[in-house]
């Protein structure tokens, strides 16, 4: 077993819901109104505590002595293998919205394949957060439901926002190095397998939503090889400056 | 936003055997909006197994004004109490 494959696998995964929490997390006590604010917090925290067991483990399999705090707080921008989808700003609550149902879909069909990993701890992981992951999707897909069936303005910007975050979807299914060599040892996730399924989904909800599935094949990607946007230094710079300002500083 | 949603009440069964019981209100478009939102205000750290929620306008409630012909019946009616019975010590939480 390539143990730096293995590594790099593990935190690929962990740093898309942390990139993505930290995201929703700058909206906590911003609404739009107390209940949505909640549900979005909420969803936060369940993805923390999804990287929490991720990044415990990529730690231990490291064994340099570096603590879970370590790997998710003072990794340089290159070192970081999220997505683009998910560092994309929190334009307006459709946006916020239609970026969390375009990552839930595919995370629940990769959590539903995880659960079948040969590694026992990262199927483990699986387990326990596929409960969490299903909720969020039903949530997000509720609101892009809504919204793009609500009023007419709502339509509007319900669709700029899918189509705008539309380019970063293919890219969920990049397979970098490190996949390649652990879809092979039976550990990590082939995403080809439900690509099409993927999209097959969202374009069954879009449609139920009265909105268009956009038909632009120009897609944007760069996260998972650590090439990221524009924002995710701001992103970084408000996450880890606590971290950097009092080194080893506790909750 | 919030200004246009209509209220609702929330009542959460803590446990299965237990009743429903008022948590709180909040504000929601609809009643399956109302029952997510509960979920994520009120039962995210296991407070319950059973969501009902009823819009805020469906309840009629006795008016604050009429407390005193409600609710303060004159107290000299001892009768009125079962005060008067011998319980055997076998019988507890009377």
């Amino acid at each position: 077993m390539n143990k730096k494959h293995l590594f790099d696998y593990i935190i690929s995964i962990a740093d898309n819901s942390l990139i993505l929490a930290q995201r929703l997390g700058e909206l906590c006590g911003h609404g739009p109104t107390l209940e949505t604010d909640i549900a979005g917090t909420n969803i936060a925290l369940d993805l923390i505590g999804q990287t929490r067991n991720y990044y415990q483990y990529a730690a231990q399999i490291q064994g340099e002595g570096k603590t879970e705090d370590d790997l998710a707080f003072l990794r340089l921008e290159r070192e970081y293998k999220n997505v683009l989808l998910v560092e994309q700003p929190n334009e307006h609550f459709g946006y916020v919205m239609g970026r969390q149902f375009l990552f839930d879909v595919y995370h629940l069909l990769f959590m539903n394949e995880l659960l079948k990993s040969k590694d026992e701890t990262l199927a483990a992981i699986a387990k326990k957060g596929i409960k969490e992951v299903s909720y969020h999707k039903r949530f997000s897909g509720d609101w892009v439901k809504r919204l793009g069936d609500g009023t007419e303005e709502s339509n509007q910007k319900m669709q700029e926002a899918i189509d705008e975050l539309w380019a970063y979807t293919d890219e969920l299914f990049d397979q970098p190095e490190a996949d390649k060599t652990m879809i092979a040892e039976g550990v990590a996730v082939d995403t080809l397998k439900f690509k099409e399924t993927y999209y097959e989904e969202v374009s069954t909800l879009l449609k139920e939503a009265n909105l268009q599935v956009p038909e632009s094949k120009y897609f944007i990607r760069g996260g998972k090889t650590g090439v990221h946007s524009e924002f995710m230094g701001y992103i970084l710079s408000d996450m880890q400056y606590m971290q950097r300002t009092y080194p080893n500083m506790e909750w | 936003m919030s200004k246009n949603w209509p209220l609702w009440e929330i009542f959460v069964r803590s446990k299965n055997g237990l009743e429903h019981r008022h948590f709180g209100s909040l504000h929601a478009a609809d009643a399956e909006m109302a029952l997510e939102n509960a979920r994520d205000v009120y039962t995210r750290r296991s407070e319950g197994v059973s969501i009902w929620v009823v819009e805020s306008v469906n309840i009629t409630a006795s008016n604050p004004e009429h407390n005193g012909e409600l609710f303060e019946p004159a107290h000299d009616k001892v009768y009125r109490h079962p005060t008067f019975y011998e319980l055997p010590d076998e019988v507890k939480h009377m």
